[in-house]
C-alpha cells in the first residue's frame, strides 16, 4: 500500500433505481483531514457506510489503513472509529458505560476499557455527567459522547459523518477544536459535512460530491479560485437606479455583474480588490446613485457549490438513504 | 481467538449491556412479571371450580409455566426491533466484534427475564395451592427444561424482531402467533377436548410437551379428571420431546437469526 490511509476506486452503490454512488474515487494521505462536501442525498453517508464496512459496494474497491474493505472487514473495523450523524449512544447506559462497552467490544480487557473511558470522559468534558444515563444528556453532550466512542481505541482512521449537524454554534466550535486535535495526534480523518464553512475550516483537502459523483476536488483555496477571485457586492437604495448601477459595475468589474432585482443587490467579480471598490463608489457618487450597503468578499464555498452544480448547496429533494 | 470464543465473549458483553438497559427501564420487565401472576390467579380462581378444583390447579401450573415462557418471546422480539431502530446498532457493526454477539446478547439477557418470571410464577403457584411433589432433582430438571425452552423460543423472537424491523410492527406480529401456539396445547385444558382433526396439532405442539414434562417432573397430575392419559408419542415421551423440540428450534432459528441480522444490518 501507498501512504494513503484511505483510498477508494470507482465506488458504485445503487438502491433500487437511485445511484447513491456513481464511481467515486478518493484518497486521504495519512495524518490529514479530507472533507466530503455535498448536500443531503449526495451520497456522503453511503460513502461513509461503504468505507466503514457497513455497506458493500456494487462495484469498485476501497482500502482503509492498508486493508481492503470487502476482503478484510474485521481488520478495517479494528482500524477505524465511526461517529454517525445520529448519535449512536445507548440511552439507557451512562456515559461511562457507553464508552466501556465500546472499549470492551474493541477487545480491551476490563481494566483498560475502564481507564480509557474515564480518560475520554475527562477530555470531552463529560466527567461530571459520566455516571448519569445518557437519556438525560443534551444534544451536544450526546455528540461529544458519540465522538468519544469513535476514539476509544485510538484508531488510525476516524470517520465522522456530519459531526456538527444539529449542534449550536458553541458545540460546533468545540467539535471543530476536537477534530483538529485528532490530526495533531496523528489520526487520519474523513469528515462529511453539508456546511461549507466546516470543510473550509478543517479540511486539508475537499471532495465535493453531488448525485453520487465527485464533481470537484482540491483545497478550499483551489476551489474558490475556480470561480474567480474577489467579488464586490452592492445594494442600491432606489430600484430605478439599478440599470445605471449595473452599467457602471460592468465597466469596473472583471466579469458580467449579477443583479438581484428583488433586493436591489448587484455582485460583480473584480480584480484589484479595494481599488475597484473605491472606483465603483466614486462613480456611483458622481451619478447620484445611493448605496445602502457595500461589501467586498472572497467567494465562499457556497458560491463554489452553486457554480459547480448549478444549484445551491442546501437544496435537497430526497433524504439521504439510511 | 476463534470465532465461537469471540462470539461468546462479545455476546456476554452485549448481554451485560441489555441487562443494564432492563434495569434502567424496568417497565417492560414489570409487565412480564405481572402477566404470569394474573394468569395463575385468574385461571386458578375462574376455571378451577368448573374444571376439577385442586387437581386442575396443580395441572394448570405446568401449563402456565410453559405458556409464560413462550410468551417471553414477545419481550425478545420487541427488544430486538427496538435495537434495530437505534444508531447504536451502527456503532456495533463498525466495531471489530463478533457478528453473533448482538443476537446472542439478546437471547442470553432474556434468559434472565425467564428466570425472574419463573420465580414469580412459582411463588404465585404456591399461593394458589400448587406444590412440587416429586424429587428435588426432578424439580431442578423441570426448571432447567423451562429455561432451555425459553432460550430456544428467544431465537424465534429475535428472528421475528429482525423481520418486523420496527417496534410498531413487532408489537402486533410478535404477539399474534403466540396465542394459537400456546392455546392449541395441553397448557390449560385436555387435548382430548379438541375436535379430532386438531388433536394431533396439540399433541405435537412443543408447548404441550413442555407443560407435560413439567407436570411429570414436579409430580403434578398430567391429565385432567375425566380424560384418559394420552397415548400419543410426544405425551408419552414428554421430557425427551420437549428437549428435542427445543434443540430443534435453536438449530433452525439461531442460524436464521444470524443470517437475518447480517442482512438487516447491512442495509
Amino acid at each position: 500500500m501507498t501512504e494513503a490511509a484511505v483510498r477508494a476506486e470507482g465506488l458504485v452503490k445503487s438502491f433500487g433505481k437511485t445511484k447513491a454512488l456513481d464511481g467515486v474515487d478518493l484518497e486521504i494521505p495519512a495524518g490529514t483531514i479530507l472533507g466530503l462536501l455535498g448536500p443531503n442525498g449526495a451520497g456522503k453517508t453511503t460513502m461513509v457506510r461503504v468505507l466503514t464496512t457497513l455497506l458493500r459496494p456494487d462495484a469498485g474497491r476501497a482500502w482503509v489503513a492498508g486493508h481492503e474493505v470487502a476482503a478484510e472487514p474485521q481488520a478495517v473495523r479494528r482500524s477505524i472509529g465511526l461517529s454517525g450523524q445520529y448519535a449512536a449512544v445507548d440511552e439507557n447506559l451512562t456515559g461511562y458505560e457507553n464508552l466501556y462497552l465500546v472499549g470492551r467490544l474493541y477487545g480491551f480487557g476490563r481494566r483498560k476499557a475502564r481507564e480509557r473511558s474515564r480518560e475520554l470522559l475527562d477530555r470531552f468534558r463529560l466527567d461530571e455527567a459520566a455516571d448519569r444515563p445518557a437519556k438525560g444528556y443534551s444534544g451536544g453532550m450526546r455528540r461529544r459522547l458519540d465522538l468519544a466512542g469513535a476514539l476509544v481505541a485510538q484508531p488510525p482512521v476516524v470517520v465522522l459523518d456530519e459531526p456538527t449537524t444539529g449542534l449550536d454554534p458553541r458545540g460546533r466550535l468545540d467539535t471543530w477544536a476536537m477534530i483538529s486535535e485528532l490530526v495533531t495526534d496523528g489520526a487520519t480523518v474523513l469528515l462529511t459535512t453539508q456546511y461549507l464553512e466546516e470543510a473550509d475550516q478543517l479540511a486539508d483537502s475537499i471532495v465535493v460530491i453531488d448525485k453520487g459523483r465527485a464533481i470537484a476536488r482540491g483545497t478550499a483555496d483551489e476551489l474558490k479560485a475556480r470561480i474567480g477571485g474577489e467579488r464586490l457586492q452592492l445594494i442600491v437604495t432606489q430600484p430605478e437606479q439599478l440599470a445605471r448601477a449595473t452599467a457602471i459595475l460592468a465597466e469596473v468589474g472583471s466579469g458580467p455583474p449579477v443583479v438581484d432585482e428583488g433586493v436591489r443587490r448587484l455582485a460583480v467579480p473584480v480584480e484589484g480588490g479595494t481599488k475597484a471598490l473605491v472606483e465603483a463608489l466614486r462613480r456611483f457618487d458622481a451619478e447620484g446613485i445611493e448605496v445602502q450597503d457595500v461589501a467586498s468578499s472572497r467567494p465562499t464555498l457556497d458560491d463554489v457549490f452553486l457554480a459547480l452544480t448549478g444549484h445551491a448547496a442546501e437544496t435537497s429533494e430526497t433524504e439521504e438513504d439510511k | 481467538m476463534n470465532a465461537v470464543a469471540q462470539g461468546v465473549r462479545d455476546g456476554s458483553i452485549v448481554t451485560w449491556r441489555n441487562l443494564v438497559g432492563m434495569k434502567r427501564v424496568p417497565d417492560a420487565l414489570i409487565g412480564m412479571t405481572v402477566q404470569p401472576i394474573m394468569f395463575v390467579v385468574l385461571f386458578a380462581l375462574v376455571f378451577a371450580g368448573s374444571l376439577g378444583g385442586d387437581t386442575y390447579r396443580e395441572f394448570l401450573i405446568g401449563g402456565i409455566f410453559a405458556q409464560t415462557v413462550a410468551f417471553n418471546v414477545f419481550f425478545t422480539t420487541i427488544g430486538m426491533a427496538n435495537d434495530l431502530g437505534k444508531g447504536v446498532l451502527d456503532r456495533f457493526r463498525s466495531l471489530p466484534m463478533s457478528r453473533l454477539a448482538v443476537v446472542l446478547g439478546r437471547t442470553t439477557a432474556d434468559l434472565g427475564v425467564g428466570v425472574i418470571t419463573l420465580v414469580v410464577m412459582s411463588l404465585s403457584g404456591l399461593v394458589v395451592g400448587w406444590r412440587i411433589r416429586g424429587s428435588l432433582l426432578d424439580a431442578i430438571a423441570g426448571y432447567a427444561l423451562l429455561l432451555l425452552f425459553s432460550f430456544a423460543m428467544s431465537w424465534i423472537g429475535v428472528f421475528v424482531g429482525l423481520i418486523a424491523r420496527n417496534v410498531e410492527v413487532a408489537q402486533s406480529v410478535g404477539l399474534i402467533w403466540l396465542f394459537p401456539l400456546t392455546f392449541l396445547s395441553s397448557a390449560f385444558v385436555s387435548i382430548q377436548g379438541f375436535p379430532g382433526w386438531l388433536q394431533p396439532v396439540g399433541e405435537w405442539n412443543p408447548v404441550s410437551a413442555v407443560a407435560g414434562a413439567c407436570r411429570q417432573l414436579f409430580g403434578n397430575p398430567t391429565q385432567l379428571p375425566g380424560f384418559e392419559v394420552s397415548t400419543a408419542w410426544p405425551a408419552q415421551h414428554a421430557v425427551l420431546y420437549a428437549v428435542l423440540s427445543s434443540v430443534g428450534i435453536i438449530a433452525v432459528f439461531l442460524p436464521l437469526a444470524v443470517i437475518r441480522y447480517r442482512r438487516v444490518a447491512s442495509k
